[in-house]
């Protein structure tokens, strides 16, 4: 436990993921099973114990310390975990701290009832940081800035394998994982992932630069829509569901309204999208609801019943992966276009079958692509016939061509420190739009997009204009126009604007534009209502 | 107003700070004033302008190299040496907080107060240990006054920061200290670590290390940042005021990993507050426990609170049969530690 409890120390404090996957790395090749085997299962989010609640905690710490004292205390700690380990007052015991296996063997056996004495006697005999280690565990969500993916990453790394095959035999194998290990360490084969409901790693797209397109034959390629909607695969294998991410996520508990309705067999790849108004149109297609509608459910792990109905999700299909028990994936994406077709004739309700989109030549596909403006396209995806389904970005065989994105001349407000590399400079910025009172409302915030001698001025300006400070975040003087690309722009009744921009970042610093010409909020309002 | 021939009335509370009337001398005034006691050299108790100083040669020392153009009449006192200053007997006790530290012991018509200053009571290899005086009357520190500050023993923290320039070796480590007393605690520390190679200086660090060095300590090769080449000081240990780790000044350094040494850091959110990506809890003040044990030792029948988290240390006193109140000193907030 005081191991794991260093490496959770060392991954809440550091900021860089390459370090992050070292220090992962360097515990998971150092550490012997079964113990490296539950502190993986612990980061990727694959434990949890339903005796150990917050209220268990507290009324444990209450046993021991004056209600006042602790008050104060958790006031200024802010965190409950946390401020428990740190106040715990130790009653020397005659016992070795326990082990990660032993914590987690004996929570999953304990009943309700048992868990607070079982806790006690483990606080007694850690130090602080194992106390916060063990209680981090106990009531999940460790919240160290690791995601699953991450994890996942540093496993791959450590033991020089492709991340995609640890993702591909990952959902067949159980904690503490001594098969994955194993196979890690030569002394077995590589687990066989076939049959189960695991996760196939994605096939990804890369992006298409305007000039590009000339280069390619356009006879050699299918286009679909791109639709603004979040990237899933449907798993449903021997009477297994799941919904994962684009990184292997399950997030089945938050669509439980989606997974309801997977009954076939087979891996699917497609687009999640929630439900608009409307009936089914001539191209088969059903309308589908504003992605502010979806971000309503991303993130809710138990969606209440009323938002499922209001936002109901729904599954746009644009491959199979496994059709049955036949793993399709090397075939060419004509066949597979094929299979998905004839799948979709029977598929679940809860699936559409996103539609080739035809054309003769690359300009009628750039027409095509300039006037789609309609809502919940992005731009368009573009395929090769004869490409297989290969794990990871392989360059070639899929581009994403996006529609141009909306600008706007927006004044910057706020701006924060970077991270890692940029941690010393004011490298995010927030940034606003005149009302009809010409008060500023900021719309939104971004940080990509800068050279470093720009980054290096700006946050010159930033240190000269500063007008206030809050923690990290520095208030501004408005005197300084960017012109903010984006792909959407949505009303947001989160914002105090109103209105949300979709992937914002930082086209161009206009030094030379005067703060008064920049846009209006009714002119992004506008654009949110198009 | 107290008076005078009331219980402890001889020590009060001005706007200026703790005053001792029938001595007329003031104890770490916030502001000048004609006379003053200053137990250690950190700018919150040791203030400019003042007309006479009474304190430890090394404090006064410390004094002279942060305010050069301030020229007070100095009078220097040993541990444990006496003055009495109109009947009012004065002497000073360790309190293993600095170099110099001291808690403050006046002595008047039978009755003994201590004022502490900041004090700890860890091993220090650059500060003479704390000695416990008994006394009527403690007047205490508060800085870590909450029951959730324990500090962890000092070597092992500083392990951390070896262990991860053992682990990053291709990275610089910079370590943030204030310059007075951490700085040259740390010096010591990673030395006696096993750390042997240079370590570097951020300029604002480099007077009082030298100080220290000229009375006798010595810290092996310790060099300033500046003048240095980039390459190297591309991979090495940089100790730097915590307020340099972000500001400009950090850039030079190849991707630096940043270590903050602060009893402050026994709170996450606090360490990430300060960007610190190694947390060291190294605090030159007494933790909670040391608090509550060194308020008891003393054998007051009275405890004055000031300098931090007052009520929760008078609420804990309260609890274990002492008299205590908070002192509200005016301009005193969280700071060094």
């Amino acid at each position: 436990m005081q191991v794991f409890a260093k490496l959770l120390d060392s991954l809440a404090f550091t900021p860089s993921r390459n370090a992050k996957i070292r220090l992962i790395g360097d515990y998971l090749k150092a550490v012997p099973d079964p113990a490296r085997g539950y502190a993986l299962a612990a980061l990727t989010g694959a434990l949890s114990f339903t005796g150990a609640k917050p209220a268990v905690i507290r009324a444990l710490v209450a046993e021991r310390v004056d209600p006042e004292l602790f008050a104060m205390s958790y006031d200024y700690v802010g965190d409950l975990a946390e401020t428990a380990a740190l106040i715990w007052p130790e009653r020397p015991r005659n016992a070795p701290p326990p082990t990660i296996d032993a914590v987690v063997h004996e929570l999953t056996e304990a009943s309700r009832g048992e868990t607070p004495k079982l806790l006690e006697a483990w606080l007694d005999v850690l130090d602080a940081d194992g106390r916060w280690a063990l209680l981090k565990l106990a009531t999940g969500g460790l919240r160290v800035g690791v995601s699953a993916r991450l994890a996942k990453v540093a496993v791959a790394e450590a033991f020089g394998q492709a991340a995609a095959d640890i993702e591909e035999v990952w959902h067949g194998i159980d904690p503490p994982y001594t098969v994955l290990f194993d196979w890690l360490e030569g002394r077995a084969a590589m687990p066989d992932p076939g049959a189960g409901a695991g996760f196939r790693p994605l096939m990804l797209a890369n992006p298409l630069e305007e000039d590009a397109i000339a280069k390619l034959d356009s006879q050699a390629y299918r286009a679909e829509w791109k639709w603004d909607g979040v990237r899933v695969q449907a798993v449903s294998r021997n009477g297994e569901q799941r919904l994962y991410t684009r990184t292997g996520d399950d997030i089945s508990g938050s669509f439980p309204d989606v997974v309801a309705g997977f009954d076939f067999d087979g891996v699917i790849d497609g687009e999640l999208l929630v439900r608009g108004e409307g009936s089914v149109g001539d191209d088969g297609l059903t309308p589908v609801a504003p992605f502010s509608a979806l971000q309503q459910r991303l993130g809710r792990k138990k969606p209440p019943a009323k938002l499922q109905q209001s936002a109901p999700g729904m599954i746009r299909a644009y491959d199979i992966l496994f059709d049955g028990d036949e793993d399709v994936r090397k075939a060419p994406f004509d066949q597979r276009r094929l299979r998905l077709e004839t799948w979709g004739k029977t598929a679940p309700e809860v699936f559409d079958i996103s539609p080739l989109v035809p054309f003769a030549d690359w300009d009628e596909l750039a027409a095509i692509r300039a006037g789609a403006r309609a809502d919940g396209v992005e731009g368009l995806m573009l395929k090769r016939r004869d490409a297989a389904y290969s794990a990871g970005r392989p360059q070639g065989p899929w581009f994403k061509w996006k529609r141009a994105p909306l600008t706007l001349d927006l004044v910057v407000m706020y701006a924060q420190r970077g991270h890692g590399r940029r941690s010393s400079y004011f490298s995010d910025y927030t940034f606003g739009a005149w009302t009809d009172d010409d008060a500023l409302v900021p719309v939104g915030k971004a940080y990509s997009g800068f050279t470093d001698k720009e980054l290096a001025l700006l946050d010159k300006w930033v240190r000269a204009n500063t007008t206030d400070r809050f923690g990290p975040v520095r208030q501004v003087a408005p005197g300084l126009v960017f012109e903010v690309a984006f792909d959407a722009a949505q009303r947001s009744k989160r914002h105090k604007s109103g209105v949300a921009l979709r992937f914002p970042r930082i086209k161009r610093i206009r030094w030379d534009k005067p703060i008064e010409e920049a846009d209006r909020l009714s002119t992004v309002l506008a654009l949110a209502d198009s | 107003m107290a008076r005078i021939d009331q219980k402890f009335g001889w020590l009060e509370l001005r706007p200026a700070g703790l005053y001792c009337a029938p001595a007329d001398i003031y104890i770490d005034p916030g502001r000048g004033v004609p006379s003053a006691i200053i137990t250690h050299g950190h700018a919150d108790h040791a203030r400019p302008g003042h007309g006479k100083v009474l304190a430890t040669k090394e404090t006064l020392a410390i004094m002279g190299v942060r305010y050069p153009a301030d020229t007070p009449e100095t009078q220097s006192l040993r541990y444990g040496e006496r003055i009495t200053v109109n009947d009012v007997v004065i002497w000073l006790a360790p309190a293993g907080h600095v170099l110099g530290s001291a808690q403050v012991v006046l002595e008047y018509r039978g009755e003994r107060i201590v004022i502490s200053g900041d004090y700890n009571r860890r091993p220090n290899p650059t500060a003479t240990p704390f000695e416990v005086v008994a006394c009527d009357l403690f007047i205490t520190e508060a800085t870590f006054a909450l029951p959730v500050f324990r500090h962890p023993p000092a070597e092992k923290e500083v392990q951390k920061l070896l262990t991860s320039v053992a682990q990053f070796p291709e990275q610089a480590h910079v370590l943030g200290v204030y310059g007075l007393g951490k700085c040259q605690r740390m010096l010591a520390l990673v030395r006696e670590g096993g750390y042997e190679k240079p370590i570097y200086l951020h300029g604002a660090l480099v007077g009082l290390t030298e100080l220290y060095e000229s009375f006798g300590f010595d810290f092996g090769d310790v060099r300033p940042v500046a003048g240095t080449d980039k390459e190297e000081v591309a991979t090495a240990l940089i100790f730097a005021p915590p307020s340099a780790i972000p500001a400009k000044w950090s850039r030079r350094f190849q991707n630096p990993r940043t270590a903050v040494a602060s009893g402050w850091m026994r709170v996450r959110a606090r360490a990430r507050q300060r960007g610190a990506e190694l947390p060291l809890v190294i605090s030159d003040h007494a933790d909670w426990d040391e608090l509550l044990a060194t308020c008891k030792a003393t054998g007051a029948e009275e405890v004055w609170i000031t300098h931090g988290r007052e009520d929760a240390l008078a609420h804990a006193l309260i609890a274990g049969g002492q008299r205590a109140r908070p002192l509200r000193l005016a301009g005193r907030e969280e700071d060094a530690a």
